[in-house]
């Protein structure tokens, strides 16, 4: 019922939406709540296990029951409470968890079945048959479990996180944070104020306080514009901070599209905000709690501080006929309030004896108890009892009022505890609980409004001397400041179910059962019953469940102690954590020089690292990759291949001790390698095993370029400073990364030298570049590098020009290649033709395996140390029983290899103690005609020849290899020299 | 989490790369025993409280950082750099 | 004669502006990472004084004069945009030629400064991060360069390689920003 000249909102505004396919009319300012209160409707859910039909029980983000589903279709997004939507025009909402309708819903049968249902029931009920479980109970109950779902679909909505410091973090802008937020703003500091409503001012939006002469809320609206005309002050709305991090770090989520039917082109849906604060200033209120008496979850039973936020905040009356039920002083202004609007009061009932309700024009009830209430979809009756004597109101909402619990949470998100403070009855702050931030107002336990304003100004006051800022004087405005009473009412007796948890549907009853079978801990309590375990978090619930389970075992409130509050305050969606990330946003794309002609190629991009690089260039006609593949193996056996080789890492490193540091990090010498002469290297951790390989070429005296694999780039480079900075810092070394500075080709095959000599500005031969000679070159009239490395086993080079040119250098070669019948080869062929070579890739090197395992023990030098050496003499890892590189080929018909695949003798079980060792890479040779593969064996070279059982358990794949030597094609090398 | 690099400031985790317990630094000789380097790369006490460790400034000026940091409250204590620059 | 042709990192990305921000490659000429040898910043610095004119900058700060800039890279070493660096240096520190590792664009404009909060997490507020400021530190994902070029520009530079990503990331966050209006 909407009351004529109250509230907040924009009577000029009116606006339209749907709840369940109905049409209803609001005013801007309004929530769905407001709305639908305001039009009668008080069902809007179905609760969670027994779909009770709730209405709201608050008027905040701790809504339990009014959950509803916003928008259809993948964007739909579940679980939205009805407190906190805003609504705008067209907007389109739904009722959860009931099925045909709100109204008629089936599975409320669990509602008649409740004597069974209690706390612990599938616990004990789903025991046996065991396989019963997984087939047929779980997936049965979770069917009917759940409120909300999601679409299933891609989620179109964007998130995003942004980054904010600030010297001054104000949590809440109600009287507090505000008066926090004056202090320090007018102060000069650097302030950050944030509040998760959508209009600042907290209480003072609901309540009927004059502040400094005027109504409360007028006040906070001046109090926003001055702060907004500050430039040292930011401020936003609609942001809850979720979560309290180390070292001043926060984290809040703001709503940023939530509220508008179109959210603006490019708008995020929410934003993620990382806030990084000097000191904070916690004003986040407090939160009020029910009172558990029978059946008080009927639609139309709410907080007391709800009724009044509706009626004040948004002019609309729950009721029509309203009583009020409190065991505070707190709880009568809802009665005045309510009289002062026109609205009829039915009754105030204080559980209190001793509550003064004298000189009121409706019936009162001192030491009075609602005992039940009746109504099946929305309050009709509450029986009160009062003097022994129990008689039944008609009254269609119920405001009720336990007291109030400071919004704690916060606090406890670095493992802070609560203190409860038995004047009040509930958990405060425990001071620096999280370092850099204070607490201020009703979140500390001061309710009064003049305390909460008091309060603010005095924790500003505290931040600013911390930071060393000048502390202004400045009254603080006068405003109410009555004592705030109360005597603890957790759960009226009685024989039905009260209800404590309102989303999880946990009761009284569950309590005391948990109690009973030895659940005493609070956290047991919390698992066996589900209380808190909901999306509200237990807001609403925790403190009276954990009183009754005091009350129960016997033991005070503070030994009861609470649950552990985490982060995230109100719940957040996991799109909003990982903002930015979606799509091309997960990972940076590094691309090469080469990519757009390889992708005109139409060649598949794969990803190696962050990189992405050419799997093969098909051909017309070519109808499967191998074919592909096979040609460009051919290339460079038979003519000449180019493939782009930039990703590999380039380590520049200069100085008088680069050839020490080098012989520290590799296990062979390179202080005694040429100028102008490229070595392998092998590189092996402290451990022992080995890390990566690559080459290293010698520029200058003090001067070498080091290779690395693509994949370890980042991680050698990581190394070289560990070992650089930690170890060896008596070295003068410098290191840099040249990967991004050269574009490098590997040209390969019999005519590679013949493709080079067209383009180089001095013709080489055999004599001026042998095999692993290196130097500068002209290019074409650029400056580039020229290495004879070959990783293919052919007679072939590694030329580098800066990457400008990159992309032009690659057409150059390709045009030149392709007249020579060759031309590009990507990764297949690439790894076909060092397969058959029997070069190592970190399919081999991946992590397990030794210098020994390779057959490289000969290059670790025992002339020097170097990292890893120590380690790698260790008797186990020289052991001749372990698994050791070799080459395999089928035997007999040609058959497929598979990487992955484990190796048996040939008579004995496919089983584990039977593992002689595993393949690491696979290929089909065309070169051979047949597959090929490296792996592991036990004691391998020594066995050269053996046939061995291979299986591939996972693709079912059998069949016999016969172990030889890895070097496939040209054992020799000959073909490397040519 | 947050950590004063002494070269460019307070930054976030993020940016930081972490390697373990400082111990790292101690590199045992060349021809110390087998126990010796095993204790160096393997074993590791699990305190409560304050421990070293090394992190790597990644995504910033690159130094490598010596961490004192009390894994009961996360409270870090300092942050040097292993080896002064140039 | 064949000859190479060139190709900028951002070629074809750029120039964009979104909501009053612009984002424009700009080429900075040759770029040299000079890396002061141990025990020897102090004669590097005076090196580059004398062979450039310019102030070798120390940890989080660029200096520049006349087309010349030199940048504050990290530990040990110093970007110096613009000439050739003068082989003198060589004697005292490590020379690298830098001048096609990196890919460099400007953002500019009144919200320069909210487009990068989206993406850098360092205060990059001017009463933070003044002119003449630089920092190294993540863009999004990748690890960069970002240094304050005037009131409302930023130069910022990543690896050539990621010049898309760049683009992406930058175009995202222009998009949020301006739709916030």
């Amino acid at each position: 019922m909407r009351i004529d000249g109250k509230g907040l909102i924009d009577r000029s505004k009116k606006l339209r939406f749907q709840f369940d396919e109905i049409g209803y009319s609001a005013f801007e300012g309004d929530t769905v709540a407001s709305a639908l209160l305001a039009a009668g409707q008080r069902l809007m859910g179905r609760s969670f296990k027994y779909h009770r039909p709730r209405g709201v029980l608050t008027a905040g983000s701790e809504e339990p029951n009014a959950l509803l589903t916003v928008g259809h279709g993948a964007a739909q997004e579940p679980n939205v409470r009805a407190t906190t939507q805003e609504v705008y025009d067209g907007l389109r909402v739904r009722s959860q968890n009931a099925w045909p309708s709100l109204k008629t819903d089936v599975m409320a049968v669990n509602d008649l079945a409740w004597p069974f249902l209690g706390a612990g029931f599938y616990y004990k009920t789903f025991m046996w048959p065991r396989a019963f479980w997984e087939r047929l109970y779980e997936p049965v109950i979770r069917r009917a479990a759940g409120l909300g779902g999601l679409s299933g679909e891609h989620n179109p909505d964007t998130y995003e996180k942004a980054y904010a410091f600030c010297d001054l973090l104000v949590i809440g802008a109600g009287p507090a944070g505000l008066m926090a937020a004056l202090t320090a703003g007018r102060a000069g500091a650097d302030v950050f104020l944030l509040d998760e409503d959508s209009r600042m001012g907290g209480r003072l939006n609901a309540e009927t306080y004059i502040v400094d002469g005027m109504p409360g809320s007028d006040w906070a609206t001046e109090a926003v514009a001055e702060l907004r005309s500050m430039e040292n002050v930011r401020l936003m709305t609609r942001t809850t901070l979720v979560g309290a991090y180390d070292h001043g770090t926060y984290a809040a989520l703001e709503r940023v599209s939530s509220h508008r039917r179109v959210p603006a082109e490019g708008a995020a849906l929410e934003t993620f905000w990382r806030i990084v604060a000097k000191r904070a200033i916690l004003a986040a209120g407090a939160l009020e709690r029910p009172i558990a008496f029978e059946n008080n979850d009927r639609p139309g039973i709410m907080t007391a501080g709800a009724v009044r936020a509706y009626l004040n905040r948004w002019g609309v009356s729950p009721g029509q006929r309203v009583a009020v039920f409190g065991n505070n002083d707190d709880a009568h202004r809802t009665a005045t309030d309510l009289i002062e609007a026109g609205v009829e009061v039915a009754a105030l009932i204080d559980s209190r004896p001793d509550a003064e309700l004298k000189g009121h024009a409706f019936p009162t009830y001192s030491g009075g108890l609602v005992t039940g209430s009746t109504g099946r979809l929305g309050l009709k009756r509450i029986a009160v009892k009062s003097d022994g004597i129990t008689e039944e109101l008609e009254v269609d909402c119920l405001a009720m009022s336990g007291g109030w619990n400071p919004t704690v949470h916060v606090t406890c998100h670095m493992n802070g505890r609560p203190t409860w403070r038995e004047d009040i009855a509930s958990f405060v702050p425990t001071p620096g609980s999280v370092p850099g931030l204070e607490v201020a107002g009703a979140c500390k336990g001061d309710f009064s409004t003049a305390a909460c304003l008091a309060a603010g100004a005095a924790a500003a006051k505290s931040a600013l001397k911390e930071l060393g800022l000048k502390v202004p004087r400045g009254a603080v405005p006068d405003a109410e400041d009555s004592p705030y009473r109360l005597s603890p009412l957790w759960a009226v007796p009685g024989k039905g179910r009260a209800w404590l948890d309102f989303q999880n549907d946990v009761t009284v009853k569950d309590i005391k059962q948990a109690a009973t079978e030895n659940f005493r801990s609070v956290e047991h309590m919390k698992r066996y019953t589900t209380q808190g375990m909901a999306t509200d978090q237990g807001k609403n619930s925790n403190v009276a469940a954990l009183a009754l389970l005091a009350d129960a075992t016997g033991r005070g409130i503070p030994e009861t102690g609470t649950t552990t509050f985490r982060p995230p305050f109100t719940p957040v969606a996991l799109a909003a954590f990982g903002a930015g990330a979606q799509g091309e946003g997960f990972a940076p794309r590094r691309l090469t020089t080469s990519h757009a002609t390889s992708v005109t190629m139409d060649a598949p991009m794969i990803e190696a690292g962050l990189w992405y690089r050419p799997s093969y260039f098909p051909k017309p006609g070519e109808t499967h990759w191998r074919q592909s593949c096979d040609r460009e193996v051919g290339y460079v056996r038979n003519a000449v291949g180019i493939c782009d080789v930039s990703t590999l890492g380039k380590i520049d490193i200069q100085g008088l001790g680069a050839a020490a540091l080098l012989d520290m990090v590799y296990t062979n010498t390179f202080s005694t390698l040429k100028v102008g002469r490229v070595r392998y290297g092998l590189m092996l951790r402290e451990d022992g095993y080995v890390m990566d390989d690559g080459t290293t070429a010698r520029l200058g005296e003090q001067h070498y370029v080091m290779t690395t694999t693509t994949a370890a780039a980042g991680s050698v480079m990581r190394h070289l400073e560990f070992v650089h900075q930690v170890l060896r810092p008596d070295l003068d070394v410098r290191f840099t990364s040249v990967t991004e500075q050269w574009a490098q080709f590997a040209v390969a095959g019999p005519k590679s030298r013949e493709v080079l000599n067209d383009l180089l500005d001095d013709r080489i031969d055999n004599e001026s570049w042998p095999f692993m000679a290196c130097g500068p070159v002209g290019v074409a009239g650029v400056q580039g590098r020229l290495f004879r490395i070959s990783f293919s086993g052919e007679h072939a080079y590694e030329v580098a020009v800066p990457a400008r040119y990159g992309e032009s250098l690659f057409k150059l070669l390709l045009a030149r290649a392709e007249a020579l019948g060759g031309g590009a080869y990507g990764m297949e062929a690439l790894n076909v033709l060092r397969i058959e070579k029997g070069h190592i890739t970190h399919a081999e090197i991946h992590g397990r395996t030794t210098a020994f395992d390779i057959g490289f023990a000969r290059m670790v030098s025992a002339k020097k140390d170097c990292i890893g050496q120590a380690m790698a003499a260790r008797e186990g890892l020289v052991e001749p029983d372990r698994e050791r590189l070799v080459g395999l080929k089928p035997v007999g018909a040609v058959k497929e290899l598979t990487a992955g695949a484990h190796l048996f003798a040939r008579d004995a079980a496919a089983t584990r103690e039977n593992d002689q060792g595993y393949v690491t890479s696979v290929g089909f040779s065309p070169t051979l005609g047949h597959f090929i593969a490296l792996g592991f064996v036990k004691r391998g070279p020594e066995r050269m020849g053996e046939t061995l059982r291979l299986v591939d358990h996972l693709r079912g794949i059998e069949t016999e290899v016969e172990i030889c030597s890895p070097g496939f094609v040209d054992p020799e090398g000959e073909r490397t020299r040519g | 989490m947050r950590l004063t690099c002494p070269m460019c400031g307070a930054r976030d985790r993020r940016e930081f790369y972490y390697q373990g317990d400082a111990v790292a630094c101690a590199r045992p000789a060349r021809d110390a025993d087998i126990p010796a380097w095993d204790d160096y790369l393997h074993l590791r006490d699990n305190p409560a409280g304050v421990r070293r460790e090394l992190w790597h400034h990644e995504a910033g000026c690159g130094s490598w950082l010596v961490v004192e940091r009390d894994t009961t409250t996360h409270e870090v204590h300092s942050v040097a750099l292993v080896e002064a620059p140039a | 004669m064949v000859e190479l042709s060139a190709k900028s990192p951002c070629a074809g990305l750029l120039p964009m502006t979104i909501g009053g921000v612009s984002v424009a490659e700009v080429d900075l000429g040759r770029l040299t990472s000079i890396a002061p040898y141990k025990g020897r910043a102090t004669e590097a610095a005076e090196d580059f004084k004398a062979a450039h004119g310019l102030a070798y900058p120390a940890a989080n700060r660029a200096t520049g004069k006349d087309g010349s800039r030199a940048l504050w890279f990290g530990r040990d070493m110093v970007l110096l945009a613009g000439p050739s660096c003068d082989d003198r240096l060589a004697q005292n520190a490590a020379l690298t030629d830098q001048s096609d590792a990196w890919a460099s664009v400007t953002v500019t404009g009144e919200r320069a400064e909210e487009v990068l909060a989206r993406l850098v997490p360092i205060d990059l507020r001017a009463a933070h991060f003044k002119r003449g400021h630089t920092a190294r530190t993540l863009i999004m994902h990748m690890n960069g360069s970002i240094t304050r070029v005037g009131a409302d520009s930023f130069l910022i530079l990543v690896f050539r390689a990621m010049a898309g990503t760049l683009v992406h990331d930058l175009k995202q966050a222009m998009e949020a920003v301006a739709a916030r209006g």
